[in-house]
């Protein structure tokens, strides 16, 4: 029997608790994707997940549909050439920080630029988690990782500014502690025909957390409660206001048409 | 309210997320057990610590809606 | 193709690298299309990564590498055969691969649709290995010659999803492939995986993949091997030559045996991954010397000595000018070494 709606699409034959590490912010990530996917009313038969490679490509494993693991940072051109295949499939594509715009980077903007339909979730924990918390291109400046013990001196991606910038229809942010908007912005992103980025920003205990002094899982939490605000509250916050603050929120919902509608116009109007 | 609080032990990691943030403090971490005990009396059914819940251990059914 | 394919129904699409190209073309296989790339020089060293992916998923691709000279950027559109190993070993991990060198324009057509039906069958990429001399050459192809209606179709599931297990081992060694969509909701990934699908640590469960993953291979070695003899049967001296060499060999072979009475023959791999070993050492029994003309140091020198060295003499002829090899070269080293 169905205990509740995300159990109902956790597959059978999986042992459960999952690897990931006690009160890491991958599970509840995974969660409000399921309980989305539900309230879409999609088909599973009718529904891809790919991921790349790191402890939230773990995802597809656990969940009913059909998936793929792909390598590290190319879930995206993997989707890509499925979406090609199966135009009328909804392929998800979950990937973590690393994953997605570190190694992934080229492949992200690219499918951005080319409006791919593909529905993005990044499970953004600001650092590589599963081998061990190297600093991610997402690693804020100053924080701690294994690669940067003295604080990191780069500069950071905004993942949601630089899905903007490449096209992209859908693209919003929220985190492990916000579930409930995490929900919704999958929820419509599934919904929308195009390129779609949900950054959900999760907390990490076991490497981001260790190194920067957010070590239970609570703190992590607590971190983003009081570090994220919305869009619309964030907008009126005088600058000063804003170090060390995070906006959260949808900030790009607009219509484009995506690739393969495209190229399949293109076969009928040259098919012999 | 009528609900019911269904608790999977052998899924709970005792992260202690569930018990931080439910509004109503229903819920309290053994501390020898590391695991959640809930107060039914408390708990107003709103869900969060099943939306919350990293490992999918807790599952909050309101008997009205059933 | 990106002309071609739409008329038909096909899809092209131009990606951001060669590491794309390749994983797209996974991807669109496991929606159930035929699906091929085509690279050189650096690209098919960009492909590698997920070319073992398409190997250990046990997805069906096609992977065309028109070899160009160099490392690196190399030479670019100059001729060389420097990826004759890395056909072989150049993704990590021990794995089996098919690769196919066709040596003119019109074998280029036909072991191309060979490929794919190799790729389809085995559920194996399959690499088509061509020299750029090749690559760039106009022949004629006689298209007539192609059955239109003869499309090969990779082996599907018919029972039912809980039935399913995606990486079974039965007696054939090849599970069959549900295309994505089809309603048996499974897991690809690039771990080692069991049966299902899922991955495994277990060591008899690796054992039993990958021994499974060698066997679909070893075992169909007569469908998947083939070759080209070419004035063999009374020759005492053998060359065995693949690609553009082997025919400057076929012309050297005619020089040698008219101008000089020579009795020498060729022995040409048209599969050259796997090997073709048992043919090896059974053409190299009666033979004096085998001639290994290649345009790199001595790449299918490798194997060739490792079945036959103890059979006859084995003698290289190494070219990497960044030109083809000339029958009349051939002619003059072999003359001068027997
Ligand atoms: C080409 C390649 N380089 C490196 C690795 C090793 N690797 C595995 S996971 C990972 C980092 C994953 O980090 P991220 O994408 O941020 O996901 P997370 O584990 O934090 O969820 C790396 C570098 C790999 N698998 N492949
Ligand atoms: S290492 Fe970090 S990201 Fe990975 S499972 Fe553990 S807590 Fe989660
Ligand atoms: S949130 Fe879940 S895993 Fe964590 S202590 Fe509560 S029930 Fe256990
Ligand atoms: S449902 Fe709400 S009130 Fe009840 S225990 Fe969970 S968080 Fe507390």
């Amino acid at each position: 029997m169905e205990k509740n709606v995300v159990h109902k699409y956790l597959r059978k034959n999986k042992k459960f608790p999952h690897i990931w590490c006690p009160g890491c912010g991958h599970g509840v990530i995974m969660s409000s994707m399921l309980r989305a996917i539900d309230k879409q009313g999609l088909d599973r038969d009718d529904v891809a997940v790919v991921s790349g490679i790191g402890c939230s490509s773990r995802t597809p494993t656990y969940v009913d549909f059909n998936t793929i693991h792909t390598t590290h940072g190319r879930a995206l051109a993997f989707a890509t050439g499925l979406k090609l295949a199966k135009p009328d499939m909804t392929v998800i594509v979950v990937m973590g920080d690393g994953d997605a715009v570190g190694i992934g980077g080229n492949h992200f903007i690219h499918a951005a630029r080319r409006n791919m339909d593909l529905k993005v979730i990044v499970y953004n924990n600001n650092i590589y988690g599963m081998t061990g918390g190297q600093a991610s291109p997402t690693t804020p400046s100053g924080k701690k990782a294994t690669t940067a013990r003295y604080g990191n001196i780069e500069r950071s991606f905004d993942i949601c500014e630089l899905a903007k910038a490449t096209g992209a229809v859908y693209v919003a942010r929220s985190t492990s502690y916000h579930v409930q908007a995490l929900e919704k912005y999958i929820h419509r992103s599934l919904s929308k025909k195009g390129f779609t980025v949900v950054e959900a920003m999760t907390h990490c205990p076991t490497t981001y957390g260790r190194l920067n002094k957010i070590k239970e899982p609570v703190a992590g939490m607590i971190y983003q409660k009081d570090h994220f605000i919305m869009k619309a509250a964030w907008d009126k916050l005088p600058e000063e206001k804003r170090e060390g603050k995070f906006p959260m929120g949808e900030f790009v919902d607009i219509e484009k048409t995506d690739f393969v509608s495209k190229y399949l116009r293109l076969i009928e109007a040259n098919k012999e | 309210m009528d609900k019911k609080i269904e608790f999977y032990e052998s899924w709970c990691k005792g992260c202690g997320i569930c018990a931080a943030f439910c509004p109503k403090g229903a819920i309290t971490m053994d501390k020898m057990a590391g695991k959640p005990v809930f107060d039914e009396e408390k708990c107003i059914a709103c869900g969060l610590c099943e939306l919350r819940c990293p490992d999918y251990a807790v599952i909050i059914k309101k008997k009205d809606k059933e | 193709m990106s002309v071609e394919l739409p008329k038909l129904g096909g899809k092209f699409i131009q990606m951001e690298d060669e590491i794309g190209s390749m994983a797209s073309i996974i991807g669109a296989s496991i929606g159930g299309l035929k699906s091929m790339t085509a690279t050189s020089g650096p690209g098919i060293s960009l492909m590698q990564e997920n070319i073992g992916y398409a190997v250990i998923t046990e997805t069906p691709c096609l992977i065309v590498n028109v070899q160009r000279g160099g490392p690196s950027t190399g030479l670019p559109t100059m001729p060389s055969q420097g990826d004759i190993l890395q056909a072989r070993w150049g993704t990590h991990g021990d794995h089996p691969i098919i690769t196919i060198y066709p040596h003119t324009v019109p074998e280029i057509f036909e072991e191309t649709i060979r490929s794919v039906e190799l790729s389809e069958k085995y559920r194996i990429p399959v690499i088509l290995l061509l020299d750029e001399v090749i690559g760039h050459m106009r022949e004629k192809i006689d298209i007539e010659k192609v059955d239109k209606n003869k499309s090969f179709k990779r082996k599907t599931p018919d029972v039912p999803n809980e039935w399913f297990f995606p990486y079974e081992r039965n007696s054939s060694g090849v599970p069959a492939f549900a295309d994505f969509g089809e309603g048996y909701r499974y897991h690809i990934t690039g771990l080692v995986h069991d049966v299902d699908g899922f991955p495994t640590s277990k060591p008899d469960q690796i054992d039993a993949f990958m021994k499974r993953m060698f066997r679909k291979i070893d075992d169909n070695l007569d469908d998947i091997l083939d070759w080209e003899e070419y004035e063999l049967e009374d020759s005492e001296y053998m060359i065995l030559a693949a690609g553009c060499v082997a025919r400057s060999a076929k012309q050297a072979i005619r020089t040698l045996r008219d101008e000089h009475g020579i009795k020498i023959g060729l022995l040409r791999p048209k599969t050259i991954w796997p090997f073709i070993s048992s043919v090896l050492i059974d053409k190299a029994q009666d033979k004096k010397k085998i001639f290994v003309p290649e345009m790199n140091m001595g790449q299918l020198l490798l194997p060739t000595q490792r079945f036959a060295s103890s059979i006859c003499d084995i003698l290289p002829f190494n070219k990497i000018n960044g030109e083809a090899i000339y029958p009349h070269e051939l002619v003059s080293f072999i003359r001068r070494n027997i």
